[in-house]
């Protein structure tokens, strides 16, 4: 038993790592606010070029793949980044950037689909099966105040039927592999507000010292620490077990483990490094608030963490 | 990162698995956990019988007799004494666990050989005399003062919270050698024999009535000063030393139990009835319990993550606080959770009704303790902010 990173694995997430704070540090995520969110077909196919789609069809298993998306959480890299990488194995041109594929999954009260505009396939991901959709012809009503100003999100009167390419087992796969990719990208959100919010406590100054050499504020970031090294062990342990190096024979179950982990702990550091953050915290320019809306966002998707919670309970 | 057992840890799994299935049918029946002497002799006699099936001291060195194991054979090790429900390591733990290591690293071959065999073998219990009256988090505040007196030390002042203080043979104690100069280097590291003239133990109740720790005050007590481990005023190093052993194993067999005692909460659920239907009816019940359960099974892989890190670096890091801080909040609310599931029948401490109330209350009671003992919640938030972190200190 190893469950550090290995050598591999440590220079696979340098490298996006450094690809990302190279090619999209925060100003260049923040400046795509001013186009509605539109994404940047560069941008998608760089991120491909690095391999963020094509890990897994390139011989690369789902623990290198949640490295690779931690990383782009972090860096609050937007657009259907899991569809895509899901999609690679089916879809042609998913996995090399030249097509956006983004996912829908029917939902109550309303479905809502995210970056409408900017896809090329849209899936729509049931129970009985996948299903590919041309999203031209899909219609459906644009919010005009997303909650995440980087994730346009569209409303759909009716659920497009589309052409099946995958059957119920593979739908059930898919959302387990989506729930760990999604957690990687919400275990980067946790690491990025802590960082900030370390760095605000260490040069703001209140009373004559830095808020940091405050109790009441270094107990705050104390348990955000606390939740985001949990949530990566989580995390971790659901993505080995994915690659047949674990420790556990239910992989739905250590998937939903993650996905509530992680779901949990993104909102909870989002909010707690809106408040180290103090008035700008509720500022739309401190980036306290777009890591809280996409941990808002990435809760939603392939389940929320109640709903997980419930779900672990039906396995007991 | 790999979670799969190397074939040479498989097998010594499967070894210790043999040898436990074969030896625990012929142990002895368990004391009262009120019979503190009753415990003590069950307690070094499995560790005579981990002795004489060469696994005692799983974590010492070879040369001091031990297994030199690796920390992920200890979590082996563990795993399998729990699934063969065998005991625990109980009152001797602070030999095995916090002396042991120190006089390890710290003693002179004479203290080393007197002392260490003596522990492996389950012959000399030890304690802790640590805290003290007016020092608890701030430890290094401690005054039970060591006046050196010829070739003695002469100790008089008071500690407190000792575990198996009035069981034990030896404590690992801390004296102030020298008031005059900054706290901390004003501390010895002594090996006090108990039982002296001029000591007097008291035991305390705790809150659930146990009589697990005792103060123990001293009236010029002499120890010789061939006791002191390291140097004179050098205690507090010394002492650090135990902590830099921890290799993340500490709270295996508990993880163990709690990940169980959950699951089996979600069995008890489906058995109670709440207003003529099944409390596992109850929606914000499940997920609650499966919230908690899939927290436990997360806490478990930071487990592992600690000890592959001590196995690789010697040190578990960061990671130690983090799971303690984070293992002592979600044992609390796997309590209350369970308290509330059983309503009334969670006033009595013992089973009632075919309800296993005593391992869900005695494990509530337990949680309240986590958050204080070995450095208060408190205490490690801000080892977290502020060696983990690097935030200010405020001192
Ligand atoms: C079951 C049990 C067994 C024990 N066994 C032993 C033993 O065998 N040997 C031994 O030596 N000791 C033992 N202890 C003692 C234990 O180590 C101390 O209780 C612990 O270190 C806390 O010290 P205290 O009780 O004096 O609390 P205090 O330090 O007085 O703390 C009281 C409250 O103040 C808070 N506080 C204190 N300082 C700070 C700070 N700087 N910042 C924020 N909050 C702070 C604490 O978090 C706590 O909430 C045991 C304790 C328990 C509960």
């Amino acid at each position: 038993m190893d469950f550090e990173l290995n050598d591999d694995e440590r220079s696979l997430q340098e490298g996006i790592r450094s690809f990302l704070t190279g090619r999209c540090p925060i100003e260049v995520v923040r400046a795509n606010e001013e186009t509605g969110g539109a994404l940047d077909r560069t941008l998608w196919r760089e991120l491909a070029d690095v391999g963020v789609f094509s890990l897994r069809t390139d011989g690369f298993g789902m623990t290198e793949s949640v490295l690779a998306f931690e990383e782009l959480g972090r860096s609050l890299v937007a657009g259907p980044l899991v569809a895509s990488h899901l999609a690679a194995s089916v879809v042609a041109g998913a996995g090399d950037g030249s097509r956006i594929v983004g996912l829908l999954e029917p939902a109550e009260p309303v479905t809502m689909v995210e970056h409408l505009a900017s896809l090329d396939d849209l899936i729509v991901l049931r129970n009985d099966g996948i299903f590919v959709v041309e999203p031209s012809g899909v219609i459906g009503v644009l919010a005009e105040r997303p909650l995440d100003a980087l994730t346009p999100i569209t409303r759909l009167d009716d659920v497009p039927d589309g052409q099946r390419i995958g059957d119920a087992a593979m739908a059930l796969q898919w959302r387990r592999d989506g729930m760990v990719l999604t957690a990687g990208l919400q275990l980067g959100l946790c690491l990025a507000s802590i960082d900030l919010a370390k760095t605000y406590a260490m040069q703001r100054e209140q009373f004559g010292r830095p808020i940091g050499s405050f109790q009441a504020v270094k107990h705050m970031l104390a348990d955000m620490l606390t939740k985001a090294e949990v949530t990566r062990a989580a995390v971790y342990a659901a993505a080995v077990n994915i690659d047949g190096r674990g420790d556990s024979s239910d992989l739905m179950q250590t998937a939903r483990m993650a996905k509530l982990l992680a779901g949990d702990s993104a909102l909870f550091c989002g909010k707690t490094c809106i408040q180290v953050h103090g008035g700008m915290g509720f500022t739309w320019e401190v980036d306290a608030q777009r890591y809280w809306k996409r941990a808002c966002v990435l809760d939603t998707h392939f389940g929320n963490s109640d709903e997980h919670a419930a779900a672990f309970s039906a396995a007991l | 990162m790999d979670l799969q057992f190397t074939d040479a840890e498989n097998s010594f799994r499967n070894e210790l698995r043999h040898w436990l299935a074969g030896v625990i049918p012929t142990l002895p029946g368990e004391p009262h956990r009120d019979d503190w002497v009753g415990r003590r002799d069950y307690d070094t006699m499995w560790q005579r019988t981990l002795f004489e099936a060469g696994y005692a001291g799983i974590n010492w060195p070879k040369e001091y007799g031990g297994l030199g194991a690796t920390p992920t054979e200890h979590l082996i090790f563990l795993e399998e004494t729990e699934r063969a429900r065998a005991p625990y390591v109980g009152q001797n733990f602070v030999g095995l666990l916090h002396a042991g290591p120190t006089l390890i690293t710290e003693a002179s071959p004479e203290q080393k050989a007197f002392h260490l065999p003596a522990i492996l073998k389950g012959e000399h219990i030890w304690c802790q005399g640590f805290s003290e009256p007016g020092a608890g988090s701030d430890l290094a505040s401690l005054s039970c003062r060591a006046i050196r007196d010829g070739d003695d030390y002469v100790i008089s002042g008071q500690k407190i919270w000792t575990s198996f203080g009035h069981t034990a043979d030896y404590c690992e104690m801390l004296v102030r050698t020298d008031p005059d100069v900054p706290k901390h280097r004003g501390i010895s590291w002594l090996i006090l024999p108990m039982g002296q003239p001029g000591m007097d133990v008291r035991p305390l109740r705790t809150m659930e009535g146990s009589t697990e720790f005792c103060e123990v005050f001293f009236d010029e007590v002499r120890v010789p000063v061939a006791n002191r481990v390291g140097a004179e005023n050098d205690g507090w190093r010394v002492a650090m030393v135990t902590l830099s052993f921890e290799r993340g194993t500490a709270f295996v067999s508990e993880m163990l139990q709690s990940m169980e005692l959950a699951r089996d909460l979600a069995q008890l659920a489906k058995r109670i009835t709440r207003n003529g239907a099944s409390a596992w009816d109850d929606a914000g019940l499940r997920r609650d319990i499966g919230r908690i359960c899939a927290e436990l099974d997360a806490l478990w892989a930071l487990t592992k993550r600690n000890i592959s890190q001590a196995q690789r670096t010697g040190l578990v890091g960061p990671g130690g606080n983090v799971f303690k801080l984070a293992y002592a909040e979600l044992r609390s609310k796997l309590g209350e959770l369970a308290m509330h599931l059983l309503d009334r029948a969670s006033l009595s401490i013992d089973d009632v009704g075919q309800l296993p109330t005593h391992a869900h209350v005695h494990g509530r009671i337990h949680a309240l303790s986590l958050g204080i003992a070995a450095g208060t919640s408190q205490v490690q938030r801000n080892i977290v902010a502020e060696r983990i972190l690097g935030l200010p200190k405020d001192r």
